[in-house]
């Protein structure tokens, strides 16, 4: 075995998943170092799905390696279970049940004591700024507490690996901010944070090193900042033109930056001087109704890889 | 019990927890309507018609007892029936679809299998506090014979645990729920109309008597009744605790393997 096989809570190679004819992931490989954050970024059916189930052993490889925790997922199914937690795409939470009560049953499946549970319980209440909701039915709860619940949920068993399936997509702004800042204080903690997500902000708040996936395969792999440096340019010049305007630029935008990179609504110049190239586009007679000089983001480092944008 | 399997039971009971006054309420009052309408209310034409005691044609047919006590445990079975099709059915969609709280226990120690084993042990639970309630109620309206009558309530659970067991089965097969109203249309309503619930099958043209013998809930009346009037025969109750015990276990072993798919994929 490998080094990486061996130190990496979780070792892919080749791994693969196939639905009958259809391949969700196509022979990928990575490597998920102790105390690391590490993302799946990609569009929605990028395979990011269906990587986690096989990381969360409820889902069988179709073929490839994996190690979770150095054992086995098809063999070692609920031992890895035991410790890892798992924020599913989805919240499973019981609607009927309390806040409380949601969290103390979920430590029972681990097979708890009580007496530790209801300790955990009321830390990760606290911890997830529930502590005043308790008592009351999740049902009625807003869908960043609910979230927060279900976090709160997957670190009852104390885990050494977290995964979390985009874990704040449909949440309002100021929800996500709140999911973020107690992600990040895990990871100040030390826990390994395995997540995946279509957002490229929460891939670079969040984190460390990322892949992204693109129709069932890894495109590229760094760090946020590497990523960027490595496919993109440092500055992005954005230029949106009056309808009909755009379609009549051929060979104006010509020389402008490294790249040009024409979208339906606006138009993207690559360079490592924004407004040096904004001062030439005016220079040769372009009139935008909208001028942008920013830096580069890992939604151009997806789109210079795919062709595509990441949201669409 | 293995212990995660006691874990999905465990969450089953605190869920049942918020809803047990109205459950064991209506546990108790739809035998009591039952009872009331067609036992004592029905009940009262069959026996004038007849002649309970007076060796009639009726009186014969129901093995000499009042219609309310020939009722009594054939419409115990028949409830257990309707209860383990209830609690097997939308439950089972929900724990899958609608709260999806399977696919939360099976990402911790639990597996698919410990999830069924859970399941259908707490409808056993179920199943033992309907039938027992049930019970209560035709001793309160007199309509057993003996102390012998009690056999009756594991007989019923039986019968309960045999649907149960392949219904969840076939439950995790389905999308959504349209596909139970036609197993409530097709299956339970017509079992509980035309297997001996409310009158003897040999009353049923020849072919509908032969089939009605072996469908399972004609196994579950006749075994109850037959427990419950202290007329059973050694071989066809055997025969019945057979028949209900296999379906059970084949339901069992269908439950792991549909659940399993659908939870793990």
């Amino acid at each position: 075995m490998t080094a990486s096989a061996t130190s990496s809570l979780v070792h892919a190679r080749g791994l693969t998943k196939r639905f009958g004819g259809f391949t969700a992931v196509d022979a990928i490989d990575f490597d998920v170092a102790p105390g690391e954050s590490f993302g799946f970024l990609g569009p929605n059916g990028a395979g990011k799905t269906s990587a986690m189930r096989m990381i969360a052993c409820v889902s069988p490889l179709t073929g490839g390696t994996l190690r979770v925790l150095g054992m086995d997922p098809l063999a070692d199914g609920p031992r890895i279970r035991a410790r890892i937690g798992v924020v599913p795409q989805q919240d499973t939470l019981d609607m009927e049940l309390t806040v409380r009560e949601n969290l103390s049953i979920y430590g029972r499946y681990f097979g708890l004591p009580r007496s530790v549970i209801a300790q955990r319980v009321d830390e990760l209440l606290d911890f997830v700024q529930l502590a005043e909701r308790s008592g009351d039915q999740v049902e009625p709860l807003s869908g960043g507490m609910k979230r927060r619940l279900t976090i709160a949920r997957s670190l009852v068993n104390e885990p050494d690996l977290l995964l979390l399936d985009e874990p704040t997509t449909g949440l309002d702004p100021q929800a996500r901010h709140l999911l973020w800042d107690r992600l990040y204080r895990l990871k100040q903690k030390g826990v390994t944070l395995v997540l995946t997500t279509h957002y490229m902000d929460e891939a670079e708040q969040l984190c460390d090193r990322l892949v992204v996936m693109d129709k069932a395969k890894i495109v590229a792999e760094g760090s946020p900042r590497g990523l960027i440096e490595q496919h993109s340019t440092r500055e992005v010049l954005e230029m949106r033109f009056p309808v009909g305007v755009q379609e009549m630029l051929d060979g104006r935008l010509d020389g402008l930056g490294g790249r040009v990179e024409r979208l339906p609504d606006r138009v993207l110049v690559y360079t490592d001087d924004g407004d040096a190239a904004a001062t030439v586009a005016h220079e040769r007679g372009l009139r935008p109704e909208m001028v942008l000089v920013r830096r580069s983001s890992l939604e151009d480092v997806f789109l210079r890889l795919t062709g595509r944008s990441l949201v669409d | 019990m293995a212990a995660p399997a006691a874990r999905v039971l465990e969450h089953e009971l605190l869920v049942y927890r918020r809803v047990w006054r109205g459950s064991l309420f209506s546990s108790f009052l739809s035998p009591v309507l039952f009872l009331a309408a067609m036992g004592l209310g029905l009940g009262s034409l069959v026996d004038a018609g007849g002649g309970a005691g007076a060796g009639g044609a009726t009186g014969a047919a129901l093995a000499g007892v009042s219609y309310l006590t020939f009722l009594a445990p054939g419409l115990l079975a028949a409830t257990a029936m309707q209860t383990a099709a209830g609690e097997s059915t939308f439950p089972v969609m929900a724990g899958l679809v609608w709260v999806k709280s399977f696919h939360g226990m099976i990402a911790t120690p639990i597996q698919p299998a410990d999830v069924v084993v859970g399941k259908l042990t707490y409808i056993g639970l179920r199943l033992l506090l309907v039938v027992g309630v049930f019970f209560l109620v035709t001793v309160i309206f007199g309509a057993v014979t003996g102390p012998g009558a009690v056999l009756a309530v594991p007989a019923a659970l039986l019968t309960g645990l045999a649907f149960a067991a392949p219904i969840a089965a076939y439950s995790a097969t389905q999308r959504d729920a349209n596909g139970f109203n036609a197993l409530f249309r097709f299956g339970v309503i017509p079992l509980f109309l035309f297997s001996g619930t409310f009158f003897p099958i040999e009353q049923l043209p020849g072919i509908l008597q032969a089939i009605a013998r072996v469908t399972p809930l004609w196994q579950g009346v006749d075994l109850c009744r037959s427990l419950a009037l202290g007329t059973a025969e050694p071989v066809l109750t055997l025969v019945h605790v057979a028949y209900l015990g296999t379906m059970t276990a084949f339901g069992v072993a269908a439950a792991f393997v549909t659940f399993r798919r659908r939870l793990v994929k």
